[in-house]
């Protein structure tokens, strides 16, 4: 370990004695908070109220879908201005749609997602007592807090929110007078994202800099849980990607407020020669898919980390291929960072740089694919255990593959003249992208809500909420692809206006309904989630008897984690089902020498002196039974 | 334990059936009354009977799960209380999952051959064919894919539900198998690639043939205003510096191309002519989108772009082969760009060569009376208005 590890292993120990002195206050201990437990549940209850108020927002806008004719008094009486007559306001639509994207992809699957369980397992499964940096982990929270605030302020402002959808492209984000939601919202959203982007960057250093120097003795980098691994790169996909996003945004808010023109040239708008000169609104969109395409990967890769160790767990097997599942989440790293030209085949970018594009988004589709089939072959002749977070996770790989297919589609620049900004697009994303991660963190709700909260949630009301919320979100994004061949636009307010769309009429209905229903179905999670905090049953320490360390520190929450030594690792963690082991799960913690009867030669790989002790012990094993 | 169970269900029936009459009662009330120009403070009464009604559904919905739940472990107590096991959800979710897949691949037949039938019809186009051949392709290659790994996933799970007798079996990773499976979707997504990479340019091709029509098309909330070249094949400059209420495209008529110039309200093409839309957008990002066509480009301000292609298929012919004499080729926008966004449209019509020169022979200049008395006052209160203005900003 390095020099740093040490020093700060000081610094925990001191900050531990410090905590006996003087007791904590209800300020220190649930608000500002330091200790990387609770800043998780910080992160995770802000993420599931903001989840709550984006699907609602979504209910809003599908019911403006199904119904574009009728007048509901009731949304007038809830929205006011925005809903003259109990008819959704075409600009508010829009500012709905944008306000609904941001929050989910950034506030919820972003920061709600990695927030929480980067900050719950990174410190518990590499063995660590808390973050890196304590400090920076509680202002990431507190920025994020910020930003919700910001962005959900925009509601009560005269113009309503930001309305430019969540690309926010210029110009239309950049004249004020060129929508309601290009006005006081939108630069609301501009500097709720910079708030957001501030916590997302200190979150993501943290989350390097303590996997990379507080891993416990024996953690190499080969034995850490690919939800560590995921968490990491995510964080290292984040802390590069993100600044150009803050680039991008700054740029706009001089556009906006100062009168540049770096996006903007050659424009009248409502009969007003504008006096900016020489800009590029494509150049907005460079800088803001540089981000956007990796933002799809940070918000997927932990969903997958963390949906590949419940499934190890929950099918009592190793994980099949776990270095073809880290190389394949870096190969994703790195190859996110080279597609995102993908989102602009048809803005007026030069074709032959749109094919460059093609070729990598296609390339990218193989880590993705070998990443589906190892799941496969991780149930594969597994011993299932059905618990909620596992069909969960395996609700993630179903959704991947339906998603990620039609990615395929997409991916080709000539196929996606034709579906580029169609439903295509929103059923891809949606399932791919949406219900695969909001899986993935379900999965991880479930899961490690006993570690989180020292009870257990109640498994029948899980299956309750899977099955509805599963199905639902089938029958939603489903039929999406074949509106999007048929031409139908994302965006669009209303259908009406096209007599070749009226026959879709009847499908939005039926998918307003599945929508609803989901939405209905989330009250099962909410009730079980919030009662179970207080009265569920009270857990074990290893209930679902799974390997990683966090399973080893005690129920009850101590700060730094572990009472006495951290413990020390000495397997890799997905020893499930071991042959010639009674138990069928052996913890990372447990020593080979006290496994020898299941130990095998490969696990003794860069371990010559234990390799000797092995096959002596196999020898001496192999003699005794012939003298029997 | 029987009995109780009974007694519950019973009890929860009626409660949906009294439920039921007053709800739909309540909703039937409503129908008549929320007329817009009823008294105010009935209308308000009914809504808020209205939303109590769907809030009492859904807590109705509530209790029955509640009740469920509570019969559930009753069921089970008693099992366990006869010395049985209790209820194995394994073997219940596995069951569950080959009904999920039995179910869900007849609901995607069904998509697919109700949906699937809804979808644009060939392509109208003669570089769409090759993108629809592209589309069929992927989705044949995808959708084998699709149902083989769903397949697989819903199979395992049941075949392989927990069961305590059963171990799960160790078998941490296989080199050959893990390098078959990156190596052949490499390999389908390399013909893909390759195939659609050339698709793509032939597509985008940028060459100039000497006998396409050149048409401008401008974008702007909430309208597209369509140019043609007139009988010199050629169309005029233009400079949004030149904007007027009159000459909205800002065309500058000291150029000579611009003097035929002619304005039109539906884009008309002759069929299997070269088409070349010029597009332009004036204020915010738009998008030519003309689906049956297979041809999208987004309208950016400052940066002028084009799309190149052959209509195949007229107008008539294509109401003919729908059966639909209402069908209309459509150009809309597809790239978000304000509140009227929703409605911005065209109508495409695809002609003969004969009706086309009829028709282009009819369609007024663009350089009006009223543009033209404009330019007269122009130059004579201010010669040089716009070479200032240049000069200015160049500064
Ligand atoms: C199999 C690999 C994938 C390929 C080839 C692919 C390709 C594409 C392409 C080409 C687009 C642009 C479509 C358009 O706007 O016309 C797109 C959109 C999108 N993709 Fe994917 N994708 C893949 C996987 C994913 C994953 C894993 C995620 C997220 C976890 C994702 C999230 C999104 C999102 C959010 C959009 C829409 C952005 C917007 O315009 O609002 N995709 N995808
Ligand atoms: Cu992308
Ligand atoms: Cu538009």
């Amino acid at each position: 370990m390095s020099t740093l590890a040490v020093h700060d292993h000081g610094v925990a120990g001191h900050d531990h004695d410090h905590e006996h002195h003087h007791h904590d206050t209800f300020i220190t201990k649930y608000v500002f908070s330091q200790d990387h437990k609770m800043i998780a549940k910080q992160f995770l209850i802000t993420g599931i109220t903001m989840a709550v108020i984006a699907m609602l927002l979504s209910i809003l806008f599908r019911i403006q879908l199904a119904y574009p004719d009728k007048n509901f008094p009731l949304l007038e009486t809830l929205l006011g201005r925005f809903a003259p007559n109990g008819r959704l306001d075409p600009q508010f639509y829009l500012s709905l749609v944008t306000i609904h994207g941001t929050i989910m992809v950034f506030f919820v699957l972003t920061a709600g997602l990695s927030g929480t369980f980067s900050n719950l397992l990174i410190p518990l499964q590499v063995g660590a007592r808390d973050m890196a940096s304590p400090f920076i982990n509680m202002l990431s929270y507190w920025f994020f807090f910020t930003a919700s605030v910001i962005m959900l302020s925009s509601f009560f402002i005269q113009k309503g929110p930001a309305g430019g959808g969540w690309t926010i492209y210029p110009p239309l984000s950049a004249l004020p007078k060129a929508m309601n939601g290009s006005e006081l919202g939108m630069t609301l959203w501009l500097i709720s994202m910079v708030c957001f982007i501030a916590s997302s960057l200190m979150g993501g250093i943290n989350y390097v800099s303590t996997v990379l120097n507080m891993r416990t003795k024996g953690m190499d980098l080969w034995k850490m849980p690919l939800t560590v691994w995921a968490f990491f790169l995510t964080a290292i996909l984040g802390v590069l990607s993100f600044p150009v996003l803050v680039a991008g945004v700054v740029l706009l808010i001089f556009d906006r407020s100062f009168g540049t023109s770096f996006y903007l040239s050659d424009i009248v708008l409502n009969g007003k020669i504008m006096p900016y000169e020489g800009g590029s609104p494509i150049l907005f969109q460079h800088l803001f898919w540089f981000l956007g395409h990796p933002e799809v990967y940070i918000v997927i890769m932990p969903a997958m980390g963390i949906s590949s160790e419940v499934i190890a767990v929950n099918s009592r097997k190793p994980i099949f291929g776990y270095h073809a599942m880290v190389y394949s989440l870096i190969g994703i790293t790195t190859l996110s960072f080279i597609v995102w030209g993908h989102h602009m085949f048809v803005t007026g970018m030069n074709p032959f740089l749109g094919g460059v594009f093609m070729i990598t988004t296609l390339i990218i589709a193989v880590p993705s694919a070998v990443k589906t089939f190892n799941w496969l072959a991780t149930l594969w002749r597994g011993n299932i255990r059905f618990t909620p977070a596992m069909l969960f996770a395996i609700g993630l790989v179903s959704f991947f593959i339906s998603g990620g297919i039609t990615g395929i589609f997409l991916g080709n620049a000539a196929l996606d003249i034709n579906l580029h900004d169609t439903y295509f697009v929103v059923a891809h994303f949606h399932l791919v992208m949406g219900s695969a991660a909001i899986f993935g963190m379900l999965a991880g709700v479930y899961h490690w809500f006993p570690k989180m909260f020292g009870r257990l949630m109640d498994e029948k009301l899980g299956y309750l909420h899977f099955w509805l919320t599963f199905i639902c979100a089938y029958l939603v994004f489903f039929p999406m692809h074949f509106m999007g061949l048929d031409g139908v636009p994302r965006r669009y307010y209303a259908m009406t206006e096209f007599p070749a769309f009226n026959r879709w009429l009847s499908v939005n209905t039926f998918i307003t309904w599945a929508a609803i229903t989901a939405a209905l179905a989330q009250i099962a999670f909410l009730y079980n989630f919030i009662h179970s905090i207080f009265f569920g049953k009270k857990t074990t320490q290893n209930p679902w008897n799974a390997n990683t360390l966090e399973w080893t520190a005690p129920v009850e929450h101590i700060h730094g984690n572990w009472p006495g030594e951290i413990p020390t690792v000495y397997r890799w963690p997905y020893d499930y089902s071991k042959p010639g082991h009674d138990a069928d799960f052996i913890m990372q913690t447990t020593p080979l020498s006290e496994t020898m009867s299941s130990n095998l030669p490969h696990d003794f790989e860069d371990n010559p002196a234990g390799l000797q002790q092995y096959n002596e012990w196999a020898k001496t094993q192999r003699s005794s039974e012939e003298v029997k | 334990m029987g009995f109780k169970k009974l007694i519950n269900s019973k009890k929860a029936l009626s409660l949906v059936a009294a439920f039921m009459l007053i709800g739909t009662n309540v909703l039937m009330a409503q129908g008549t009354g929320a007329d817009p120009k009823a008294a105010d403070s009935t209308s308000k009464a009914d809504m808020w009977l209205g939303v109590g009604y769907y809030v009492l559904l859904v807590l109705l919905a509530c209790v029955i799960v509640a009740v469920v739940g509570k019969i559930l472990r009753v069921y089970d107590l008693s099992l366990r209380m006869q010395g049985k096991k209790g209820m194995n959800w394994n073997n219940i979710i596995g069951v569950i999952c080959l009904i999920f897949l039995v179910v869900s691949m007849y609901g995607v037949y069904w998509s697919f051959t109700v949906q699937g039938n809804m979808i644009l019809p060939e392509s109208a186009s003669a570089h769409g064919g090759k993108i629809d051949f592209m589309f069929w392709t992927t989705t044949v290659i995808t959708m084998f894919v699709f149902f083989i790994t769903q397949i697989l996933l819903w199979v395992f799970l049941f075949k392989y539900r927990g069961s305590d007798k059963r171990k799960g079996y160790y078998y941490p990773h296989n080199n050959t198998i893990e390098k078959v499976w990156t190596i052949i979707p490499a390999i389908v997504l390399t013909i893909l690639v390759v195939f659609g990479f050339f698709t793509w340019r032939t597509v985008t091709n940028t060459d100039n043939l000497k006998n396409d029509i050149n048409i401008d098309i401008t974008g702007h909330q909430f309208a597209w205003e369509i140019r043609y070249p007139g009988k010199d094949g050629k169309l005029g400059e233009v400079n949004y510096q030149l904007y007027t209420p009159n000459n909205i495209l800002g065309v500058n008529f000291k150029d000579r191309n611009s003097f035929d110039d002619q304005k039109a309200d539906t884009l008309v093409l002759p069929v299997n002519r070269e088409i070349r839309i010029n597009i332009h957008a004036q204020d915010v990002i738009h998008s030519v989108y003309m689906p049956h066509f297979r041809v999208q480009m987004n309208a950016v301000p400052g940066l002028p772009t084009f799309f190149k292609f052959t209509p195949t298929i007229t107008t008539a012919d294509m109401r003919n082969r729908l059966d639909n004499p209402q069908f209309e080729y459509l150009l809309y926008c597809n790239k978000i760009c304000g509140g009227g966004h929703y409605n911005m449209q065209k109508v495409v019509r695809v002609v003969s060569e004969a009706e086309y020169e009829n028709w282009i022979a009819r369609q007024k200049p663009y350089l009006t009376d009223q543009i033209k008395k404009e330019l007269h006052l122009a130059d004579a209160s201010q010669p040089n208005k716009v070479a200032e203005n240049r000069i200015a900003l160049n500064n």
